[in-house]
């Protein structure tokens, strides 16, 4: 079975100690976590934890049946990219004085279709959402008129298909 | 009302039945402990000499009578001792609830006197943990640990209470906990797959059955029994499983396994249908996967998810209660008798004793006392109605191997983790659990010593639990391994003992050494006629072996006789 990138989407209760246990499945299998974002849900006081990992199916299908066995963890799922609308958001922060002196960074983000989030006397900064290879293409027109800080969020994610989490959390009122 | 955490935490053990727990005090304990000692007419409190020897107790007292086992402990180094016992309960599913104390809530984070971060520690081994700061959220954090620990797939929960929570007051009211929205115990059995397992059963030209603790932890002994009694099929144990069925009982093939007998392991390459019934597929189990069972269709009738298709693929996953199960497929199975089959496990059976069986239960070479036999002597005494608590490597393989049971709940052994220092405090708190049974305890030199200090607890507490050292001067299955796999080169695994009946006589525990063999008939029925606690060293053959033996990461049917 080869590797391929699968996100897991965890739905659980809100609660101080979970992100450890799940973490933990993680480092007893070995397997690096790409990217973790953990957030509220579309559901109320319900959060959603979206990890993305390179491995087999038969270990994520392992790995989804051991987080859902945690007490809190109400349901656990596991998708391909093609089974997702995914992305990541990025943030650039590039000296001001280049977006006067060098004219092809106004088009750079023009054609990447970013923002301009803040501009200051010393800096401006540059929100990208999309995926991956997008925020990696800018990162690299950027690179040669020097970036002072960037940073890239974890993986957000959400299901082509319909997760039945909202239908399972009715029958428990 | 208004009372104390500390006096929280004692109500609470009492709505939930406890009458008894195991525990060791400290300073971020003691409030605690002072409502023990205002309750100790309704709460037994047993003092160990170890905290690891409070959760090995509890766990005895769990696998003896399938209640909650309860440990208790102070914050720091207490907290710590502690994990050893839990790690043990959670890989055996043994139903336990752990309190720890901690440093007060402004302390938390400073590294503080005895500060650890024990629900950190604990995580990767408890089903659950929480840490109290508030005395507010006692009640309900300990109904919800007692209902997690007991409940679907047992095992160990911890909570950790900071010492302003065990001091401050609260208005104090107990409702046990009957549900957690993002918790299901037990998945709904659908008996459409029932129905599809029946039909794989009944077309089956050479079923084979395995059982596990499933069936003891779902109370579904008699049930299974129904089942393999009406549908004739051969049936065999995990060392868990041991004493779910009587294990003289017809049907009853023997145990799987490292060191298990020789039919059913050989034969799991052999039949068309494996049908589990409450068991993991541990790796002891199953020797390398990649040739276990490849012929045969599998049938897992499991509790937990997250076991089906783990190590092995399934062809159907009957998930569920067991005992809801087997009563749904009992009507479904035909009656069979499947002569045919059992003969070849008899052929088996008896090329197993006569090439090991035989020798280890009566030797002949003139050499010292066998293992075999010290365990066929007690099996003799004690007529197969004795809970026989073992601790971990040879002289726990002989036990599992040829001790005879009557009931259920009779085996107890450190399965999964192979806990050495198991017995003597699991032994403890199942004879406190079961007042009624002969408790035996069967260790070995080098796993007598991990726990050694637990004889203290016995003399103060006098319970009259029987243990039998099996020393042959060695840590015997490393040795094994060594003459086998790693060229004699025995490399730190002999013992220079002490003596141990002085030990124990130092503890006023009537004591007896036996080193030759027309004496171990006297002093086994001496030991077991005693009203009290009793120690009785076996001075056993040194460089014994067990076998048969699966070598590790050899497939089942490469198991050797020798």
């Amino acid at each position: 079975m080869e590797n391929r990138t699968f996100t897991i989407s965890v739905y659980s209760e809100n609660n101080v100690g979970l992100l450890n246990r799940i973490s933990g499945i993680f480092l007893k299998r070995h397997i690096n976590i790409l990217s973790l974002n953990v957030s509220e849900s579309e559901i109320e006081n319900v959060s959603r934890f979206i990890i993305v990992v390179e491995t087999t199916e038969k270990w994520v299908q392992n790995i989804v049946g051991q987080i859902e066995k945690q007490i809190e963890v109400i349901k656990a799922f596991y998708h391909t990219d093609e089974e997702t609308i995914y992305l990541e958001n990025a943030l650039f922060k590039i000296a001001s004085s280049l977006l006067f002196d060098e004219k092809q960074i106004q088009n750079i983000i023009k054609d990447s279709q970013s923002t301009i989030v803040t501009v200051s006397r010393d800096f401006f900064v540059i929100s990208k959402s999309g995926r991956r290879s997008e925020i990696e293409e800018l990162y690299a027109k950027f690179k040669p008129y020097g970036i002072m800080q960037f940073v890239r969020s974890g993986r957000i994610s959400v299901s082509k298909q319909k997760m039945e989490i909202s239908t399972m959390l009715e029958t428990f009122k | 009302m208004k009372i104390s955490g500390a006096e929280a935490v004692i109500r609470c053990l009492l709505a939930e039945g406890v009458d008894l727990l195991y525990g060791y005090p400290g300073g971020a304990i003691m409030p605690v402990y002072d409502e023990l000692y205002k309750f100790q007419d309704q709460l037994h409190h047993v003092l160990v000499r170890h905290e690891q020897g409070a959760t090995h107790a509890a766990q005895g007292y769990a696998r003896a009578t399938g209640k909650v086992g309860v440990a208790i402990a102070t914050s720091g180094p207490g907290a710590t001792n502690l994990i050893t016992g839990i790690a043990d309960a959670q890989i055996d599913s043994t139903p336990m609830v752990c309190i720890t104390g901690q440093v007060g809530k402004h302390l938390l984070g400073s590294d503080a006197f005895q500060e650890t971060d024990i629900i950190g520690i604990s995580t990767p081994v408890t089903k659950w943990n929480y840490q109290v700061t508030e005395a507010s959220e006692i009640p309900e954090v300990i109904a919800k640990a007692f209902y997690i620990a007991r409940s679907g797939r047992p095992g160990p929960v911890l909570i950790d209470i900071t010492k302003n929570a065990q001091f401050d007051q609260l208005d104090f009211s107990y409702e046990k906990c009957t549900g957690i929205r993002s918790y299901t115990p037990v998945p709904k059995l659908n008996l459409e797959k029932v129905a599809a397992a029946a039909a794989l059963i009944n077309s089956a030209k050479k079923p084979f059955i395995i059982f596990g603790q499933g069936i003891i932890l779902g109370q579904a002994e008699e049930e299974f029994k129904a089942v393999v009694e009406k549908s004739g099929i051969p049936a065999a144990w995990t060392i868990l499983g041991l004493s779910a069925m009587p294990t003289d009982h017809p049907l009853n093939v023997g145990m799987l396994g490292m060191h298990g007998n020789y039919g059913p392991n050989l034969l799991t390459n052999e039949c068309d249908v494996l049908i589990a019934f409450g068991m993991r597929f541990d790796d002891r189990v199953t020797g390398k996967l990649s040739t276990y069972a490849k012929q045969a269709k599998v049938i897992h009738f499991e509790i937990d998810p997250a076991e089906i298709d783990k190590n092995v693929k399934t062809e159907i996953a009957v998930l569920g209660d067991v005992k809801e199960a087997l009563t749904a497929l009992l009507p479904l199975i035909d009656a069979k008798s499947h002569d045919l089959w059992h003969n070849e496990f008899k052929e088996l059976k008896k090329i197993e004793y006569d090439s090991v069986i035989k020798e280890e239960l009566n030797p002949t070479n003139n050499k010292g006392i066998s293992m075999g036999e010290t365990i066929e002597m007690i099996n003799k005494h004690s007529k197969g109605d004795a809970i026989i608590v073992s601790d971990v490597g040879q002289h726990q393989m002989f036990a599992c191997r040829y001790a005879k049971f009557n009931s259920t709940k009779s085996n107890i052994t450190s399965g999964g983790l192979g806990t050495m220092g198991f017995a003597l405090p699991a032994a403890i708190g199942a004879k406190m659990g079961k007042p009624d049974r002969e408790v035996v305890a069967i260790i070995g030199d080098g796993g007598f010593q991990m726990n050694i200090q637990e004889l203290g607890t016995i003399f103060q507490t006098q319970v009259p639990v029987k243990i039998v050292i099996l020393n042959n001067e060695f840590l015997g299955m490393v040795r094994q391994w060594q003459e086998l796999f790693f060229d004699n080169r025995y490399a730190s695994t002999k013992m220079i003992n002490p003596n141990f009946v002085a030990i124990a006589e130092g503890y006023h525990i009537k004591s007896k050494k036996v080193t030759q063999r027309e004496d171990l008939d006297a002093a086994v029925a001496e030991m077991l006629a005693s009203k009290e606690s009793y120690f009785l060293e076996i001075m056993v053959e040194k460089e014994n072996n067990v076998f048969p033996m699966i070598p590790t990461g050899a497939c089942v049917s490469e198991i050797r006789l020798s």
